[in-house]
């Protein structure tokens, strides 16, 4: 059991602080994805990436032929955590970042790989995920957007949903219905789809935040190059599978909730009770006290895996774990910040009497979005009680 | 960066899981609730004591294994497991204290007997105010001609009933003012009345003992003022630890059990593990127990190796583990029904020895408080 890291790791974790010192483009950006309503946004967004990728601290552990270092996962993970430190905005190019990159590098063809990784990394090419559909939530393998093989083309028709980023995404990484007639995990194909082309049209929806981060996006008759398969035809399932399971920024979660934390606790020496700072209420103290516990176990719950991961052990179920812990544990950081505001929790950003520009209240509707994104927290049970347990499955019950 | 057990560790871990399993299965641990049981089982103890167990963390040379903290938390998490009731935890502590203090003949006279599993000795601490710290000993001792005389009424006293000697915590007047001291003091002394506390945890035995002008040689006290005090502060961490290890793996022995009955018991035509009611239980007592693990760990480690950080880690532990148990402790209840309700099923062993643990050495509510003053909050 050693908590330290060696010292040229050590000495790497200065370099990195020291670079965010010098770049960081704006400081205290909370919770939750920037907005990108505005175009020049958007762009400032790009350059931020393109300027982390100059400095060589993104996506370091890709092959170096597809401009990655080919770094270790400790030597990742440094930059994770100092990035969430340092309160640095998120990634534009995350989904291609997370999601795209690391399956293509698996999956993909060589001239995929070849075609597509480089821009990912110098934001380039923003990707959005085409997942969910109306009906397609939870159940998320009875999708419906069908693609059709005609000639060496897919047709596409259909709709995605919730569907972030798509309003300036130049890609989308898309999961089709290929073969309506096999079972329905069977039929499924994992496409690489240009925003661009003809036929998709994107409507933005506002979240109860507000802000435009998600749109829906509708396929009419849009032509798809079947060089843009990714993995065999049908088996996008399986390829899309193993992307969740790429999922290894573990110790930034961590860290972001830490940090989290630490501003609540900021809060309750400001905020007061009975004329004096609510810190020294014995009811916030256990309030505190109890969510330490939680968030200093994840830390060091972090902290293992990351080791599991550097030794190369399976993973089992983790990933659900963490995703359920780590997102209801926000909310309930963000949930006793609004009790301490009390009713100054809901002034609004604009309003001069808000604490801490509002970020509260926002950041407490934020979490509950993530508690519900990417498998809500009852998928995560789930998927813990049938996988990890070895639970029987629900039955399926016979349509009528 | 290495947050892992070592290999001996995982071996010793693994090694204990499978020894218990097969010498005190639950329906050995039945048996401590017959009224005429001690509470020590003695064959358990020789097995142990020959595996150099109970001898973990006494030095090599008196016949102990030098093991650390984390060696003994691993160990103490698999007796949770299996609810192995006895003085592991009496001893362990007092050997805690043995090996810190000076007094060589006392080490070399205690030590060895402890670590063979040969003697019994246990700390005489709290007092009405149960587990409940800053602890000012109202146990005093007056010292004369004749040694040291003690009078005092001790209580949550850990297998006394058993014992061979106790660590009486007290108060000597040393000048102007009262020192904290600790004193050695033979069970069968003349003036030590012990009656047993009945807890609804018959895997537990805490006991009252009374110290009415009992005598002992001035030698007896084997740590005073500020050395006590220190080493007080330091075993009331390494006991929390030892507490969150056996609450992480009571935990893990009531989500097994919670998991073998939700798949074969059959309700409405199905297993009721297929029930998201049911399912769902059983995957939120996973989602605790397993990042638990991980603060457990960082604590026993603490301990061993981070003092600055020893106090705050151990209560971010204890408090956090025992309130983990006792909710798995209900939530394996409300899976098994009816039957885990019973006096027959396994189930109650190891929900009244959440009960038991998550009062002992601290209540999460005090272990909460404790770490808002750690943080300087």
């Amino acid at each position: 059991m050693d908590l330290t890291y060696p010292p040229q790791y050590e000495d790497f974790r200065r370099e990195v602080r020291a670079w965010l010192r010098r770049n960081l483009p704006a400081r205290g950006h909370g919770l939750g994805g920037l907005e990108y309503d505005d175009p020049r946004r958007v762009e400032r967004a790009k350059q931020w990436q393109r300027k982390l990728y100059g400095a060589g601290y993104v996506a370091m552990t890709w092959p170096k032929e597809y401009g990655g270092q080919g770094a270790d996962v400790l030597t990742q993970a440094i930059v994770h955590e100092e990035l969430v430190r340092a309160q640095a905005p998120p990634l534009i190019g995350q989904m291609g970042i997370q999601m795209v990159g690391p399956t293509l590098i698996q999956f993909g063809s060589e001239e995929q790989k070849r075609r597509f990784l480089p821009k990912i990394l110098t934001a380039e090419e923003i990707w959005c995920q085409g997942y969910s559909e109306p009906n397609a939530g939870s159940d998320l393998a009875s999708l419906q957007t069908r693609a059709e093989l005609v000639g060496d083309e897919f047709i596409v028709n259909g709709q995605k949903i919730w569907t972030s980023n798509a309003q300036f995404a130049d890609w989308m990484f898309c999961l089709v219905r290929t073969d309506p007639q096999a079972p329905k995990h069977r039929g499924i194909s994992y496409l690489l789809i240009e925003m661009k082309s003809p036929g998709i049209r994107v409507r933005p929806l506002v979240q109860m935040t507000g802000e435009r981060g998600f749109n829906e996006v509708c396929f009419e008759n849009v032509r798809v190059p079947c060089e843009n398969l990714v993995g065999e035809l049908n088996q996008g399932w399986q390829v899309a599978q193993a992307t969740l399971l790429h999922e290894r920024n573990m110790l930034g979660a961590a860290t972001t909730t830490q940090e989290l934390f630490a501003r609540l606790v900021r809060l309750a020496k400001l905020c007061t009770r009975q004329g004096r700072p609510a810190v020294e209420d014995p009811v916030v103290r256990q309030r505190l006290g109890a969510l330490a516990m939680r968030v200093e176990a994840m830390r060091f719950h972090a902290y293992r895996q990351l080791t599991t991961t550097v030794l190369g052990r399976p993973r089992g179920i983790e990933a659900s774990v963490n995703k359920l812990v780590s997102t209801e544990l926000n909310h309930d950081i963000t949930g006793c910040a609004l009790d301490l505001l009390a009713s100054y929790a809901t002034q609004t950003s604009e309003s001069k009497f808000a604490v801490d520009r509002g970020k509260w209240i926002r950041e407490f509707m934020f979490t509950l979005g993530m508690i519900i994104g990417g498998g809500t927290s009852e998928i995560q049970k789930n998927i813990i009680a049938e996988r990890g347990l070895g639970l029987p499955r629900e039955p399926r019950v016979a349509p009528g | 960066m290495n947050f892992a057990l070592s290999p001996e560790q995982e071996l010793l871990q693994r090694g204990a899981r499978d020894f218990l399993a097969h010498q005190w299965p639950a329906a050995a641990a039945h048996t401590v609730f017959h009224p005429d049981h001690d509470g020590y089982p003695r064959k358990l103890y020789e097995n142990m004591a020959q595996l150099g167990w109970l001898g973990l963390l006494a030095p090599v040379e008196f016949g102990g294994v030098g093991g650390t903290c984390l060696d003994a938390a691993l160990l103490a998490e698999e007796l949770g497991r299996a609810a192995v009731p006895g003085p592991y935890l009496a001893n362990t502590l007092s050997i805690l204290v043995l090996r810190q203090i000076g007094a060589a003949s006392v080490r070399r006279q205690w030590l060895p007997l402890l670590a063979k599993g040969a003697a019994v000795l246990t700390l005489a601490w709290f007092e009405e105010n149960a587990f409940a710290w800053p602890f000012r000993p109202q146990t005093r001792g007056s010292i004369g001609r004749f040694g040291l005389r003690l009078n005092g009424t001790k209580r949550f006293v850990l297998d006394a009933h058993v014992a061979d000697g106790l660590l009486v915590v007290c108060t000597i007047p040393v000048r102007q003012t009262r020192l904290t001291a600790i004193a050695l003091v033979p069970k069968d002394r003349r003036g030590v009345t012990i009656h047993p506390m009945n807890d609804v945890d018959r895997t537990r035995r805490p006991c009252e003992v009374v110290l009415e002008d009992v005598i002992v040689p001035r030698r007896s006290v084997i740590a005073i003022g500020s050395q006590a005090e220190k080493l007080l502060a330091r075993l009331q961490n390494a006991a929390a630890v030892f507490l969150a290890a056996d609450c992480l793996g009571g935990a893990e022995r009531l989500l097994e059990m919670a998991v073998e009955y939700a798949k074969v018991r059959y309700q409405f035509g199905r297993p009721i593990g297929s029930f998201q009611a049911v399912k769902h239980r059983c995957a939120e007592m996973v989602a605790q127990i397993e990042p638990a693990r991980s603060l457990l760990w960082y604590a026993a480690h603490a301990v061993d190796a981070l003092p600055r950080h020893a106090t705050y880690a151990a209560s971010l532990a204890k408090g956090h583990l025992s309130e983990v148990f006792s909710q798995v402790a209900e939530n394996a209840l409300r899976v098994l029904g009816g039957i885990g309700f019973t006096w027959e099923h396994d189930l109650h062993i190891w929900f009244k020895r959440a009960q038991w643990n998550r009062f002992a050495f601290g209540s999460p509510e005090w272990h909460r408080e404790r770490v808002a003053q750690e943080c300087r909050w």
